[in-house]
Parts: C-alpha cells; sequence; structure tokens
C-alpha cells in the first residue's frame, strides 16, 4: 500500500513537472512581444526594455520558467500585464465563482444519476430502463452550451424565471445561487446522463455476481440487495467516473461562463487570450491543469483505499 | 440491431449534407442580404434565413461539411499516431518502449483536454486546421491504450506463435495478424471519437476558436445566434438539433457496430 502510493505520489509531481513546462513551453511560442503589443507601435525602444524587465521578460528561458514555477509554488501567479495587479488576486476574485459552479453541478450530477441509474438497474430491460438509457443517449449527445442556450430560451426569455446571464455576487447569497442555477444544470446534463448509464452497467455486472446469488437466496429482497451490496460495490467505477467528470466540469465551466457572462475562470482565460495578457493564460491554465491532476491522484488513492484488491 | 439503423440513418443524413455541399448549395451562404433577413420558411429559403439573411438551410448543410471535416481528421490524426504505438507497445510487452507509450499517454489523459484544445488555438491562432491538432492530439492516446488493450491478449495465441516460428519480425506480424484482429475494436472506437469530436469543433467555434469566417461552422452559428436570441430563438435552435441528430447517430452506430462486430456482447443488448 505505501509502495504504491510513493509510486502513484511520484508521478503525481512528475505529471506537474511536464504539464508545467508544456504550458510555458507553448506559451513562449506566442508570436510578438507582450511590452511591444501594450505600448503600441510609437513605443521607444527604452521604454519597451523597461516594461519587459517589470514584467518578468528578460533572461534565459529556463531563468524565466524556474522563476515562474518558483513563483507558483509560493502562490505567486505573477502580474497581469493589462491590469498590473498580482494574477493571484485576479484568481480569487474569480474562483469564487468557478468553484461554487462547478461543485453545484457535481452535486446536481449526483443527486439526479444516483437514482436514475438504481431505477433503470432495477428494472432491467423493462418500460423505465428504456427510458433511462433512450433519454440519457440524448443528454450525452447534447453540447452543453447549447443546452445552456435552450435553458435561457425557455427560462430567461420566455418564463422570465431566471437572469439570462451576469452574477450578482455572494453579498446576497440566494441571488448568487440563484444565478448559478442554470449554468449548473447545463453542465450538470451530459455528466448525469454518463454517470447513470455507468452506475447502471455497474448494478447489472455486480447483480450477477455470486454474492448477490447468496444475498438472495438467504431470503433477502431485490431492494434489499441492490442497496446493501450491488450499490456498494458499484460505487468504485462510479468515484471513478466523477473524479474524471470534474476535469470535464471544469473545462465545460469555461464555456458555460461564457454563455451566461460568469466573471469565472474560464472568462479570465478567454480575456488574456483576447488581451494577450498571457501571463494569466499561463497561470490559470495550469491551475486548471494542476486541480485535475490532483483530483485524478485521490481518485486513485480513494480507490485503493475503497477496493483492498487494489492495495497490492 | 434498432440502434445500429437508427444511427446509421442520423450520421448518414449529416454525411450525405456534407456531401453535397460541396457541389450544390440551396441558397446563399457567404453573400450578407440584409433586406431578406430573419424570413421564416418558405420555398426559396426552406428553413428561413439569419440575421444576415443567409440561407439557414444552406448554412447548415455547410456546417456539416467544417463538423464532418475537423472530427474525421481528428479521428485520422489519432488513429495513425495512436494504432501502431499502441501495437508497438503490445508486441514489446514490459519494455522500456511500452512503459514509455503508456505512461505518456496517461499524461495526455490527466490533462483537461477542451483547456488544453483552447490553449493551442489561442497560441497558434484559431484555425480549423490548429482545431483538428488540438482534438487530434487527444485522440492518439485514446486509440494508442485501446490498440494495445486488443492486441495484448492475441500475442499468447497461438497463430502469432506460428507466425513467429515462420521467422516473421515483431512488426509483421503486428500488421498482418495483429490488426486485423483488433480492427473491430477501432472501428467502435473510431465512431465514437468521432462524434466526441464532432461536439469538441462545436464548443472550439462556439468559443471563436475554431474555423473562422468565411467558413460555415455548427458553433459559430450557435454563438452568431445567441446575441439573438430574443429576436430569433429559431436561429438558436436549428443548429444546436443539427448537432444533437449527428452525435446522437454517431453514438448510436458505435453502439450498434459494437454489439455487431462482438458477438459476445449481443446477450446484454437489452
Amino acid at each position: 500500500m505505501l509502495r504504491a502510493l510513493a509510486f502513484r505520489a511520484l508521478s503525481l509531481g512528475l505529471s506537474l513537472v511536464v504539464a508545467s513546462v508544456v504550458i510555458f513551453g507553448m506559451l513562449q511560442g506566442v508570436p510578438g512581444d507582450p511590452a511591444a503589443f501594450m505600448l503600441g507601435t510609437g513605443a521607444r525602444p527604452d521604454t519597451v526594455a523597461a516594461l519587459r524587465a517589470e514584467l518578468g521578460l528578460e533572461g534565459g528561458l529556463v531563468a524565466r520558467y524556474l522563476d515562474w514555477v518558483g513563483g507558483l509554488l509560493r502562490g505567486d501567479l505573477g502580474v497581469s500585464y493589462t491590469y498590473r495587479v498580482p494574477v493571484s488576486g485576479l484568481v480569487l476574485d474569480r474562483i469564487g465563482v468557478s468553484a461554487p459552479l462547478a461543485l453545484y453541478a457535481l452535486l446536481l450530477t449526483v443527486v439526479v444519476a444516483i437514482p436514475v441509474g438504481l431505477v433503470a438497474a432495477a428494472n432491467r430491460g423493462g418500460a423505465a430502463d428504456w427510458g433511462v438509457m433512450g433519454a440519457t443517449q440524448l443528454g450525452i449527445a447534447v453540447p452543453n452550451f447549447w443546452f445552456a442556450m435552450l435553458l435561457v430560451l425557455l427560462f430567461a426569455v420566455t418564463l422570465q424565471w431566471f437572469s439570462a446571464g451576469g452574477f450578482p455576487g455572494w453579498g446576497d447569497p440566494l441571488a448568487a445561487i440563484k444565478a448559478l442555477t442554470l449554468p449548473a444544470v447545463a453542465l450538470a446534463l451530459p455528466q448525469a446522463s454518463i454517470l447513470a448509464r455507468v452506475l447502471r452497467s455497474a448494478l447489472l455486472d455486480t447483480l450477477d455476481a455470486d454474492y448477490v446469488r447468496t444475498a438472495r437466496a438467504k431470503g433477502l429482497s431485490r431492494r434489499g440487495v441492490l442497496l446493501r451490496h450491488a450499490l456498494r460495490n458499484a460505487l468504485i467505477p462510479v468515484l471513478t467516473i466523477l473524479g474524471l467528470q470534474f476535469s470535464f466540469l471544469l473545462a465545460g465551466a469555461i464555456i458555460i461562463e461564457n454563455v451566461f457572462f460568469l466573471p469565472g475562470l474560464g472568462r479570465l482565460i478567454f480575456q488574456g487570450i483576447t488581451q494577450r495578457d498571457l501571463i494569466v493564460v499561463q497561470s490559470v491554465t495550469m491551475l486548471l491543469v494542476a486541480a485535475v491532476i490532483c483530483v485524478t491522484f485521490l481518485v486513485e488513492v480513494a480507490y485503493a483505499w475503497a477496493d483492498p484488491r487494489l492495495r497490492r | 440491431m434498432r440502434a445500429l439503423w437508427i444511427g446509421a440513418l442520423l450520421a448518414g443524413a449529416a454525411g450525405l449534407a456534407a456531401l453535397v455541399s460541396l457541389v450544390w448549395l440551396p441558397g446563399e451562404v457567404a453573400r450578407v442580404d440584409v433586406g431578406s433577413r430573419l424570413q421564416g420558411m418558405s420555398a426559396s429559403h426552406w428553413l428561413g434565413t439569419d440575421h444576415l439573411g443567409r440561407d439557414l438551410a444552406a448554412m447548415l448543410m455547410a456546417g456539416a461539411r467544417t463538423s464532418i471535416a475537423v472530427a474525421l481528421l481528428a479521428v485520422g490524426i489519432g488513429m495513425a499516431f495512436g494504432v501502431p504505438l499502441g501495437l508497438l507497445a503490445a508486441a514489446r510487452r514490459g519494455s522500456w518502449l511500452d512503459e514509455v507509450v503508456m505512461r505518456g499517454n496517461d499524461l495526455i489523459f490527466a490533462f483537461p483536454s477542451l483547456v488544453i484544445a483552447i490553449l493551442i488555438t489561442a497560441v497558434f491562432g484559431p484555425s480549423a486546421v490548429n482545431a483538428i491538432l488540438a482534438i487530434g492530439l487527444f485522440n492518439v492516446p485514446v486509440f494508442a491504450r485501446v490498440a494495445r488493450g486488443g492486441a495484448l491478449p492475441l500475442w499468447t495465441l497461438d497463430f502469432v506463435a506460428a507466425a513467429r516460428v515462420a521467422g516473421k519480425g515483431a512488426g509483421l506480424i503486428s500488421v498482418q495478424h495483429v490488426l486485423p484482429n483488433v480492427a473491430n475494436l477501432l472501428i467502435v472506437q473510431a465512431t465514437i471519437q468521432f462524434s466526441l469530436g464532432i461536439l469538441a469543433e462545436a464548443a472550439l467555434s462556439y468559443v471563436g476558436l475554431g474555423a473562422q469566417p468565411p467558413t460555415v461552422s455548427w458553433g459559430r452559428m450557435l454563438a452568431e445566434a445567441q446575441t439573438m436570441i430574443y429576436v430569433a430563438p429559431m436561429l438558436a435552435v436549428l443548429p444546436g438539433v443539427a448537432i444533437v441528430g449527428t452525435v446522437l447517430g454517431l453514438n448510436l452506430l458505435g453502439d450498434g457496430l459494437r454489439d455487431l462486430l462482438d458477438p459476445r456482447l449481443r446477450r446484454g443488448r437489452a
């Protein structure tokens, strides 16, 4: 167990290092000089040079990389080219939208997918099962940003129950949660469809297992077996998929934030791209990738903890 | 079997629309004609016109061409690099080569693909080609994994041993004996990656990082429709229906093909 954990931790560290090198390398390949871009074409060469020094663009590639990574480890994400404020401050402002949105969507995913998967598995081959399989097949095929537009069309334009976008801030928590509801529903639909299907097939697999037959033979009801024996074992693949879904939720949130004009990390990345504020793009992307890699690591550890067979 | 037919029908319709659009379109997609904007359905404009007076039916057909071309080429990249890597890793099972290929794959899997795709297109400029490369890159480890997983058990079988005795090398055996036996798995995976590619292309062009004007794409049609959602809701509905129809068709086709090609799975079709 300890050896496996050490190996996993090593591979986690390696993934983070490679990720940082790839992201840094890619953004260094961007044509054009940010300092020259910011000052315009009429700038004097010495002004540009001074700004380059201020932005930390001087020095060799390796030195700048080490400088950036060292900063990241200390919580210093660099200084935004456009706003001239620390990127960490911008991130802290925005993460208060993106993180609750991703968690809200994850919660909706679980709350919808688990009962739906259970019902489908309990009625294997029946009408409910067919209905669930058909609906989830459709849910997987719907792009979440388009589903978001349909939600806006129905709930904001036609019924006027929700606003079409924007975020009022956490000063009024109810209004904030309301503003995140349509985006979270849009994010959750495809994920819930996938999770319900995974849970159904995992349940069907465990229902064929010997211990389930034994439990039935001992006189346990179908429902009792499903909840007490099958569900517990089916949760292992469900946990894995949930971990993977975190990555999709993060990426999906970037797109969805654009649909609803939410001031989250995704909008920050896009603003960084259009304003050529590359340090923002670089640091925020690294944060997102690091978050995904760490969650994957935690899921693998949890997986080994939940399934003794994997503890070798 | 029903899934296979419905899937083939839906995906085939999108494919046919894309093919026909190469030689004929029911209206103008490039020329702006503000005088005839936001028209309803009519004989001259089957599905009406958009806010710039362009024919919607024609735009949907031209959009099918973009989506399918991008997703198909991305699948091609994934197979061209992933399958040889996977077969090689299986042939040299347990060697450093196998280790390098599989760890490299793990690494790509660890990245949130859409975030990196956004980064690639942002750095190298938004274009259909960069969208293809970004989506294709993430297809490589998928095909490598499927090819390796399918090939590994084959290497223990008698016909491979016979080929070895006959003096064939690992490369020749991989191509002549292993590849035909993993082709089923690869075809099914290709269908799934194709549908994921269509979704990814739509998302990238929706945020302005895919095909650029004047190339028509479903994702950008949706982005343009969003600003008009109060005035012309139909503009926001039709491209989405096209995406869902195509993706749903490909997914059903993939499921159907898997059942058809793998007799062991036929039992659990209900």
